[in-house]
């Protein structure tokens, strides 16, 4: 789905562009930093993976996967860095960090696995889903136990 | 580097994909930074050395921290997190 709005929007940009010369004015007032901040804000949760949420394509990306799973999070953004060189470097540069995954809750950097996994381990994680509205399925489970 | 670092562990988990390191760093100057910031700090030192790792993985504590962890070596044997490029 996503690659579809994708290849949409690059055979639309490449229309606006050869076809109407004005609209390249308008396209380059959006900055990549622009567009990388809408793109995070778009859902509460966004990751940038290797792969998709499906079938994810490396052990870490993998890993945020199954974290957010057992936390009953499946609704949020996942860009796939292999389908999209562009967005496989620009990422990079929008947040100066030079690993994939990366993941984004409300709109905020968290990090890569390694740290997506601490937040798992000590709680943290359930506390930031609180924050933008996301009740972890793991909470549930503890007071379940209570 | 002004601060004191030291490098406990570096692991070789490289493969036929290209080079896999995962590292346990201990410094004093991570105290008091969230975990984001602790990362950042040894991105940037490693900054050059990272373009040609495939997959990096660090585990970030303070002294406290891994006086804490070292008697508890199920936990230390556990580092498995990782990250890829």
């Amino acid at each position: 789905m996503a690659s579809v709005i994708q290849k949409c929007t690059r055979s639309f940009f490449q229309t606006a562009v050869l076809k109407k010369p004005f609209s390249l004015a308008y396209f380059s007032t959006v900055s990549p930093k622009d567009q990388y901040e809408q793109m995070v804000k778009q859902n509460k949760v966004v990751v940038f993976m290797k792969g998709v949420p499906d079938q994810p394509m490396c052990g870490f990306s993998n890993a945020v996967v199954q974290i957010f799973r057992m936390h009953g999070v499946t609704n949020y953004d996942a860009h796939n860095v292999l389908a999209d060189e562009s967005i496989r470097q620009g990422i990079k540069e929008f947040t100066n960090w030079p690993t994939i995954p990366q993941i984004f809750i409300g709109g905020e950097f968290v990090g890569g696995c390694d740290i997506l996994l601490q937040m798992h381990k000590n709680g943290e994680l359930i506390e930031e889903l609180q924050k933008v509205g996301i009740q972890s399925t793991l909470l549930e489970q503890e007071k379940k136990e209570e | 580097y002004p601060y004191l670092w030291t490098l406990i562990e570096v692991e070789d988990l490289s493969d036929g994909c290209g080079a896999k390191i995962s590292v346990i760093v201990v410094s004093e100057q991570f105290e008091g930074k969230p975990l984001l910031q602790r990362h950042r700090l040894v991105n940037s030192v490693l900054e050059e050395e990272l373009k040609s790792i495939h997959a990096f993985s660090q585990k970030t504590l303070t002294p406290e921290q891994w006086e804490k962890l070292k008697n508890q070596p199920s936990e230390t044997a556990s580092v498995d997190l990782t990250t890829e490029f």
